[in-house]
């Protein structure tokens, strides 16, 4: 009955998108992360003032030739601020989530290659850490470890390894069955040489795209925690302390808050954005069609 | 249905003692010695080697453990050293005014989510829908201590319509304590509802193309009822799972709403035990949150059950 | 010979692609009187299911329809939403395909009988129940009551489908559409369900259309027939002419395609070989020439137009038709 076969797919099916064109918020979105990733990486030759002087008689001074953006509560430069929080935020929001593409990536690619107990296992204990909510894990950590950016950066790293072992356990599964994988098998590869040469470039794919998505929530929960004052201790500047900061003065000198504020959800948004596509572009369900 | 309760409940069972080992391992193995944290800087070391043989803190780790979970078993989770409390008054006291946030922002984010999504499912890839999708993937980008300085500027600061700050309960003056509780509440909401809209917009949109629409249509059944009845029905079992996925994004997120709107609720119990290093009040608090949030993941398992009559009968 | 109850007249429907638009129906016309039986019979993707989808008005949105389908002397592609709508379930009514997804899954099927009554018919909520049980039990479901408070997933396939003719009939329609109604079942409740939709349709006076790939579907219950291919209609005749003489190579074929029950189980079906043309390509001649054991230059040349052949009633469109009729092989 090959050709007689009858079904409601001669309704046509929505028409899959083609090649989706990257379109133009996607080149904005990483314009926008150019400019403050090599912001934050030159911030020391820049012509900064120090972020950290402070100059009682310009308390909240506004925008003049000296201090560009003004300074804030305590005399800062606030353009020095700014750019120097963008260091810290971005140093905790890239290495945390590369501990948690590290480690979480590795144990779902083995998880998910060898099954069995050590499957199981894994699964179990990801359940165990998702029960904690995040931030409350990440507080009540930071408050035994104590406040310092390598502590707050290694706490949010253990966080993001349950979810980017979920991604990597799921690809790997959707791989392992594939012919090339069961081809390298039937040729006696060793275990090491398919999960390295054959699973591994599959893998890395799905598990950057969603690295992407990984900083824009650890710049948040970074921000989150510095916000409240138990995240980077002062008087280091990060978007989140300086929003936290300028919440106090949010009657008279908004800005305070509100251009720290636009620089994390810019920020944010942009890696969203980017990572979104990314995510797209690599999603194994859809290169399936 | 009583079968799949009963097995639910029992592998629930690891999970909440995998829960109390990892709280009580933050406590114990990290550094900060809870007998210098209470003696501060008088701490000498006869005075340390004193305290903690009193506290149990020169038994074995395990032990340790073990009679600790004992006490936890007897609802016996500890007293902070600072205010005297027991961890369960301290707790028993901030859970309403958490709960309260919670109940009303996941109302309002529900109140917003639903009704766009189901405008935008009603005509997918229409210039409503496209501004909504793109308006919820900005939200997304929001942390909700951004929403909350938003909002205080807009309305507490220039407008003048509410208090930034404050809390009276709701049995003594329940028109002010609503009061206190619109602009907490509604920041929350607005973090929450552009999950609640892309889930359940995916979902009604995928609803929409199946056959019991095209029925339903061919019935000649009132545009309205095919949305609200056909079709939202079988969507709103996602709804459910977001609705619980989102207790534990809450649960974070009243941590800072209870702190920038100082509400005294389990999130600022938690913030204040940090601040004051009440160790045990933040390992009795960890350990009740974790657990709560199990437990509600468990219900909403079994609200599935409930609102799908194919888990019901046993067919899924 | 009396006026029809339906009508279609040049009827087009376009889908847009992303590899250019899809033509599924292509200049079809057609009509029915009010109480006969119509069968549309085709390959999957012949264009039956979205011409009876343009007849009922639940094309895909995106489709484009051109034509006209005159129904009780309305165009219902011009029909306001509204008067459509009302004209739904009391005069056109349709069976689909796979009861398994055409019941909603989180309804009872007492709802789901009891709300196409409600909207139509003016009963109040007592009056609708009995008139449900009653469609029930005329639809051969034993104990009715008991199934309205069920769900359709506590039913069997033959049972959902019942279901189904019983929720299309609930307010007597003049047009019941039946697309494939058996296709989705086992082979031993197929002829159940077809001698159901037969007996209803006679007692209520109903016209039908029955929409099937399966020529032995028709053969007996339908008083016409119109075979189409690529979008066209291709053969069109009273049943018993069609079966006297077929003139159509592909009417021909898909009889051969028939699975008779005396054939030793397990011989592969002689199943038409190649496949339907791409409906984003249009050919210039015939569409079947390229699968037609009978086909010559000309047919790869130019579209044959549908012909009058010299029995009565009976259209083809084919410029080498077969000579010899085939006899009834079903």
């Amino acid at each position: 009955m090959a050709t007689l076969e009858l079904s409601m797919q001669e309704e046509v099916p929505a028409p899959a998108r083609g090649r989706r064109k990257l379109g133009v918020l996607f080149w904005i979105a990483s314009a926008w992360l150019a400019v403050i990733l090599s912001l934050a990486i030159l911030a020391p030759l820049l012509p900064l003032q120090n972020p950290v002087d402070m100059d009682m008689l310009e308390r909240r001074a506004a925008f003049s030739g000296e201090h560009w953006l003004g300074t804030d509560g305590l005399g800062r430069d606030e353009l020095a601020r700014l750019i120097f929080g963008a260091r810290v935020s971005l140093t905790v929001g890239l290495i945390a989530p590369l501990i948690g593409l590290g480690i979480g990536g590795a144990l779902g690619l083995l998880a998910g290659y060898f099954r069995g107990r050590f499957e199981t296992l894994m699964v179990g204990s990801m359940d165990v850490l998702l029960a904690f909510p995040p931030l409350i894990f990440a507080l009540a950590v930071t408050a035994y470890l104590g406040q310092s950016i390598p502590n707050l950066t290694m706490i949010l790293g253990v966080l993001g390894i349950p979810a980017f072992m979920r991604v990597s356990r799921a690809a790997t599964l959707s791989l392992a069955r594939r012919e090339f994988v069961i081809a390298a098998e039937a040729l006696g590869a060793s275990h090491a040489r398919i999960l390295l040469r054959e699973l591994l470039p599959n893998v890395i794919l799905p598990l950057l795209a969603f690295f992407l998505l990984g900083v824009a929530v650890t710049i948040v929960v970074e921000g989150a925690l510095s916000f409240l004052g138990l995240g980077v201790p002062p008087p280091v500047a990060s978007w989140g302390s300086m929003i936290g900061e300028g919440r106090d003065s949010l009657d008279v000198a908004p800005r305070l808050a509100f251009l720290p504020a636009a620089g994390l959800f810019l920020t944010v948004l942009a890696f969203n954005l980017v990572g979104d596509t990314m995510r797209a572009l690599t999603d194994p369900r859809q290169g399936a069609l | 249905m009583l079968i799949l309760v009963v097995r639910r409940l029992l592998g629930m069972l690891p999970v909440l003692l995998a829960v109390s080992l990892l709280t009580f391992l933050i406590a114990s193995l990290l550094p900060g010695d809870l007998a210098f944290v209470i003696l501060g800087d008088q701490a000498t070391p006869e005075n340390v080697a004193a305290l903690r043989h009193d506290m149990g803190l020169d038994q074995p780790l395990w032990w340790r453990y073990l009679s600790w979970l004992g006490h936890v078993m007897q609802g016996d989770l500890g007293r902070s050293f600072r205010t005297g409390q027991t961890v369960l008054q301290a707790v028993g006291e901030r859970f309403p005014v958490s709960l309260q946030l919670m109940l009303m922002a996941e109302f309002i984010g529900l109140l917003i989510g639903v009704p766009i999504a189901i405008a935008c499912a009603a005509r997918a890839g229409g210039a409503f829908d496209r501004f909504m999708t793109g308006s919820a993937f900005a939200m997304l980008s929001m942390p909700s201590f951004l929403v909350a300085i938003l909002l205080i500027y807009l309305f507490a600061v220039e407008l003048r319509w509410l208090p930034a700050t404050g809390y009276v309960p709701f049995t003594e003056e329940p028109l002010a304590n609503l009061r206190f509780f619109v602009l907490p509440a509604l920041t929350l909401a607005l973090a929450e509802w552009p999950g609640i809209m892309r889930v359940l917009r995916s979902d009604m949109i995928a609803t929409l193309q199946e056959d019991y629409i095209a029925l339903a249509k061919a019935k000649g059944l009132k545009p309205s009822r095919i949305l609200f009845v056909h079709a939202l029905k079988p969507s709103s079992l996602t709804l459910v799972t977001v609705t619980g996925i989102n207790i534990g994004r809450l649960l974070g997120g009243t941590l800072i709403v209870e702190s920038i709107f100082a509400l005294p609720g389990i999130g600022r119990l938690l913030v204040g035990a940090i601040y004051t290093r009440d160790l045990i009040i933040l390992q009795g608090v960890v350990l009740l949150v974790a657990c709560g949030f199990v437990i509600v993941n468990f219900i909403v398992d079994m609200l599935y059950a409930v609102l799908d009559p194919r888990i019901r009968h046993g067919h899924a | 010979m009396s006026a029809p109850l339906l009508s279609i007249e040049d009827v087009t429907v376009e889908l847009p692609t992303p590899r250019g638009n899809l033509r599924a129906v292509d200049h079809v016309d057609l009509s029915l009187a009010p109480g006969r039986t119509l069968g549309i019979v085709g390959e999957s993707g012949c264009g039956k299911t979205m011409l009876s989808r343009a007849v009922l008005q639940l094309l895909p949105k995106k489709a484009k329809l051109s034509g006209r389908v005159m129904f009780g002397g309305q165009d219902l592609a011009r029909l306001a939403p509204e008067s459509l709508r009302r004209l739904r379930a009391r005069e056109l009514a349709v069976v689909f395909q796979d009861p398994m997804t055409s019941l909603n899954p989180v309804l009872t099927i007492g709802t789901q009988l009891m709300e196409t009554i409600q909207e139509h018919l003016e009963l109040d909520a007592p009056a609708a129940r009995k008139r449900s049980i009653e469609l029930l039990a005329a639809v051969g479901i034993p104990a009715p009551e008991h199934r309205l408070a069920q769900y359709p997933h506590q039913c069997s396939g033959g049972m959902r489908q019942r279901i189904a003719i019983a929720i299309a009939l609930s307010c007597e329609p003049k047009l019941l559409i039946a697309d494939e109604p058996t296709t989705a079942l086992d082979v031993t409740i197929q002829a159940q369900i077809l001698d159901l939709l037969a007996r209803e349709q006679r007692r209520r006076h109903m016209a039908m259309i029955i929409i099937t790939h399966d020529l032995g579907v028709v053969a007996g219950r339908a008083d016409e027939v119109a075979v189409m291919y690529a979008g066209r209609v291709v053969e069109r005749a009273p049943t018993q002419a069609l079966f006297k003489r077929m003139h159509m190579p592909y009417t021909e074929a898909l009889l051969a395609a028939i699975p008779k029950l005396e054939t030793a189980p397990h011989t592969p079906l002689p199943a038409i070989s190649g496949r339907p043309p791409d409906p984003t390509r249009p050919l210039r001649g015939c569409s079947f020439a390229p699968r037609c054991r009978y086909a010559a230059a000309r047919c790869r040349e130019a579209k044959p137009e549908l012909k009058a052949a010299e029995t009565s009633g009976h259209l083809y469109a084919c410029f080498h038709p077969i000579q010899m009729a085939e006899g009834i092989g079903a």
